[in-house]
């Protein structure tokens, strides 16, 4: 058996079985696993042998077909009533899911797309398109040192500032400060050092460390230090009365 | 400003025509003052009517708003006007558009589930491209961010809304489909024989 096999660019393990049981005109309520695991396989194969960087993705649904496979070839029990589920249920489901987005997709590209099949007025490609008729300049003959050329001028102009977009990170004091009260409630202390470092994000921590402080400003915590450089404990504070102490 | 209806059509085409953006009705009305939301809409499709079809452009709703678009079918003049080349969309692009745009709001590993595939790459681009936007933050550990598609997919593809957007069910029954063969199970390996497969 040979299979002449054109590699297309698969974008992942679903998109390549479902090329499969097209191919293979197969119904896909009623996958032949066995079969298909086996073009599966071939195909990554074909990829390994073509140096492709074969992606985990590939490689973990090689190992659900083979799960699937092993699972149907196991007996039926007759004391497991009928209804049993199929092994391959989940899979087609996922399958079906899949061919509905990939048919969402082709929908969508087939809709007049903007800048590609409609167009609207804009401003910025008249003036350009003036400019040029006027200066007698042909942007296309501008190469790509007049471009890196331009481009340093316009990024010595820039103020100093960091271009990329951030997206801030919304966490609350009082999630902090609460998360801090309940750790307190199980546990007796909490060193200050593992409080921060719970922290993912440079806001996160510093969040933290302002939980920290208005806690002890409110003497809801008390913060020891044994040792000159030893680590800095948080308790919960006994009573109202009791004196926030030391660094 | 006393506007007969002609001038009120007029000033509706003057306005669509020199707004950037799609235009939504409640713009027009709040800078039309006098005029009634329903003389508006009527002159609305007054001008659609015009617009019809022996022109080079159309009147379009589109993004909740209304503009003027260019005939698809001119479509390879404009691109020689613009000097661009068509954009298109890769496959991972479309789809993890449709995830997003079906399913929002949702999660990148919910994306990821749903293709199979990271998705994080796709992602980003289509969050430059400003086609989605984020939502805020999921409520589960590790706080994930929630997706969503953003105005400007609805204009890069000519919807009205999203409400618009062919349904899935709709889509499905394009394609032909069966009814699931329940708790009907077919042996590959009684019709396999002998051990030829592949086994990894």
């Amino acid at each position: 058996m040979s299979y002449s096999v054109k590699l297309q660019a698969f974008e992942g393990p679903l998109d390549l079985l479902l090329h499969l049981i097209k191919k293979a005109e197969i119904d896909i309520y009623d996958i032949p696993i066995a079969d298909i695991t086996r073009q599966y396989l071939d195909y990554i194969e074909i990829m390994k042998t073509l140096n492709l960087d074969v992606a985990g993705e590939f490689l973990l649904m090689a190992a659900t077909l083979l799960h699937i496979k092993s699972r149907m070839l196991l007996p039926v029990s007759e004391e497991v009533d009928q209804e049993e589920e199929d092994p391959r249920a989940d899979l087609v489901k996922q399958l079906l899911e899949y061919q509905n987005i990939k048919e969402a997709a082709f929908s969508l590209d087939k809709r007049d797309m903007l800048d590609r099949d409609v167009f609207v007025r804009k401003a910025f490609p008249e003036e350009s398109d003036a400019e040029e008729q006027q200066q007698g300049v042909d942007l296309e003959g501008v190469t790509l040192f007049d471009l890196i050329e331009a481009f340093k001028k316009v990024i010595a102009e820039l103020p100093e500032e960091a271009a990329h977009e951030v997206f801030a990170e919304r966490i609350s004091m009082s999630d902090k400060i609460s998360f801090i009260l309940e750790t307190l409630s199980t546990e007796d202390n909490i060193s200050f050092y593992d409080l921060l470092k719970g922290g993912r994000s440079r806001p996160e921590v510093i969040v933290t460390f302002l939980a920290i402080l208005e806690l002890i400003k409110l003497k809801m915590i008390k913060i020891h230090q044994a040792a000159a450089c030893g680590p800095i404990l948080v308790y919960k504070a006994v009573n109202e009365e009791a004196v926030v102490s030391d660094q | 400003m006393k506007e007969t209806k002609d001038d009120l059509k007029a000033i509706i085409e003057a306005l669509i025509l020199a707004s950037e953006k799609p235009l939504s009705i409640d713009r027009m009305k709040e800078i039309i003052e006098e005029a009634s939301m329903q003389d508006i809409v009527q002159c609305i499709s007054l001008l659609q009517e015009e617009y019809r079809e022996d022109r080079g452009f159309y009147l379009s709703e589109v993004a909740e708003g209304y503009q003027f678009r260019t005939r698809p079918r001119y479509a390879p003049y404009l691109q020689k006007l613009y000097k661009i080349k068509a954009p298109k969309f890769s496959q991972p692009a479309l789809e993890t558009l449709a995830i997003i745009a079906y399913r929002q709001p949702i999660t990148r590993a919910e994306v990821e589930e749903l293709r199979g595939v990271d998705a994080g790459g796709v992602i980003k681009n289509l969050l430059d491209k400003k086609l989605i936007k984020i939502l805020g933050k999921k409520d589960v550990p590790g706080r994930p961010m929630i997706y969503g598609t953003a105005r400007e997919f609805l204009e890069a593809f000519g919807l009205k809304d999203l409400k618009s957007l062919p349904t899935l069910k709709d889509l499905a029954e394009l394609g032909e489909r069966k009814e699931p063969a329940q708790a009907e199970l077919v042996f590959e390996g009684n019709t396999e024989g002998t051990g030829e497969e592949t086994d990894a």
